[in-house]
């Protein structure tokens, strides 16, 4: 059994290396898309020296939104990455449930958006925002975040600044560059920033 | 767990994927960043539940999927024409949802119905009378409180829809509608947001938005008829009239609109959009829709 562990370990530190071709500073573990990696044992098909790549490796991706256009970069980068680390049998599936959430986006992951500019999702908001069910109108996430009268609870659901760390933003379109993204604005040092959406 | 080589690698896989022409999964060649169109169902199980009739299944899942893809083409209109730069971003994003929404279906219903046809062969390859969308979808986008309301409407009924077949027994079907109910959230929102903003704005955009109101309501009835492949694939249509009805009912009020008081757009003899019964505004749209790939059968870029 701690074969096989260190195999898939070492598989997915492979795959988990690859970086998110629209998110680049993220890798696709970091983002939450790569969803799980299986080496077969592969009996009689060691031949890689010992590097226990002789199995045959699936990997799993969960794709973000339904249109999003880079699955099939992923899919491809997921291949040519396992197969560049001696993998001959490599299989990449996409796995559609339970669905991609923003909430499966890694507390590095968050860190690195952050560094990069981009303020990520708040942890855990996408399962609140969600939670009450039913066709009633609703209000998925502020559109203005506020530094005034910052109580512990506000300023840990404030979207914060990534250039210059201030609570008082707002939204400018919910709608930006990719599916996944917002435009924002800060409104202490004026910088407009993205924003990636709580889903 | 990072092992992160020099940056000019990272930014430059996209490039090393065009040399490595047989590099992707399938053996495809890419050449161009977003052209890798792989199967969107690519290894997922596509066995049929057992007790799931896979021709119904088919037949259900070209419905929702034509409705995703024709409001999809609608809202791509609005690019270079919208009142504002965001609102064209809003309304391509939307549609690029729908459009993820109907690959996925129309690659289900290929499946189903045993025929592997792909969702190419079932987007370009098919007539208008061979559509099973709903009326709703098709007709001409008119002024932006028109496809304000039109979105209003589409997305408040699919959104319910879809939160009742993320228990569908199929579970491909069943995990779209999971997935989408969450995109569609994002619709309803954003139609929310203008439908308040206008009829809660100046008398004229007021009176505009009521306008848009009143000429998409008669299509609205239609998203509530049941076809017998709902009641066999999926949910009856008709349990949704009253939930949504409410909640458009309360965006309404909130907004200073009117409820309209107008009747329903009749089928004919009984027949409508999902019995492949449409407006003569579906033909134009699939035309263009169509138009490359009916030019060049079989091509690939």
């Amino acid at each position: 059994m701690t074969a096989v562990t260190t195999r898939e370990a070492r598989a997915w530190e492979v795959a988990s290396a690859v970086p998110d071709p629209e998110l680049p500073m993220l890798t696709l573990a970091d983002l939450g898309v790569l969803a799980g990696i299986e080496v077969d044992a592969g009996e009689g098909g060691e031949g890689d020296g010992g590097h226990g790549a002789g199995g045959a490796v699936t990997a799993w991706l969960t794709p973000t939104y339904s249109g999003c256009p880079a699955v099939a970069e992923m899919a491809a980068d997921v291949d040519r990455r396992l197969r560049a680390a001696g993998y001959r049998d490599v299989r990449v599936r996409l796995r559609l449930d339970p669905p991609w959430s923003t909430d499966l986006i890694t507390a590095e992951g968050r860190r690195k958006l952050a560094e990069a500019g981009i303020a990520p999702p708040r942890p855990g908001a996408a399962a609140a925002a969600f939670a009450a069910a039913g066709p009633v109108p609703l209000a998925l996430g502020p559109t203005r975040t506020a530094a005034g009268a910052a109580s512990a609870a506000s300023a840990a659901s404030a979207v914060t600044c990534p250039q210059c760390g201030a609570a008082d933003t707002e939204e400018l379109s919910r709608f930006g560059s990719t599916a996944c993204k917002a435009l924002w604005r800060c409104r202490a040092c004026r910088e407009p920033f993205e924003r990636v959406k709580e889903i | 767990m990072q092992h992160r080589t020099a940056s000019t690698t990272e930014d430059d896989h996209v490039y090393l994927s065009l040399a490595e022409s047989d590099s992707g999964p399938e053996g495809e060649g890419r050449w161009a960043y977003g052209t890798g169109f792989a199967d969107p169902l690519l290894g997922v199980d596509t066995a049929l539940p057992p007790g799931l009739d896979g021709d119904d299944l088919a037949a259900y899942c070209l419905m929702l999927g034509d409705d995703a893809l024709v409001l999809a083409q609608r809202l791509i209109e609005w690019c270079t024409r919208a009142p504002e730069l965001e609102e064209e971003v809003a309304l391509a994003n939307l549609g690029l949802d729908l459009l993820g929404q109907a690959r996925l279906l129309l690659t289900r219903a290929g499946q189903a119905d045993g025929t592997g046809r792909t969702e190419d062969d079932l987007a370009y390859w098919r007539e208008d009378h061979e559509f099973r969308n709903v009326r709703l979808v098709e007709t001409p986008n008119g002024d932006f409180a028109y496809s304000i309301a039109r979105l209003l409407l589409f997305a408040t009924a699919r959104g319910a829809l879809y939160e009742a077949l993320a228990a569908h027994p199929d579970p491909v079907l069943a995990a779209v509608a999971a997935r989408g109910v969450k995109e569609l959230a994002y619709h309803r929102e954003y139609a929310t947001a203008w439908t308040l903003r206008l009829g809660d704005g100046t008398p004229y955009s007021a009176q505009r938005m009521q306008a848009g109101l009143d000429a998409v309501w008669p299509l609205l009835e239609e998203l509530f008829t049941a076809h017998p492949v709902e009641l066999r694939a999926g949910v009856d249509p008709a349990r949704l009239r009253e939930p949504v009805l409410r909640s458009l009912g309360a965006v309404l009020a909130e907004a200073g609109l009117t409820v309209p008081d107008v009747p329903p757009l009749a089928p004919v003899l009984g027949r409508a959009g999902r019995h492949g019964v449409h407006t003569e505004a579906l033909g134009p749209l699939l035309a263009e829709l169509q138009v490359v790939a009916r030019a060049h059968p079989g091509a690939t870029w």
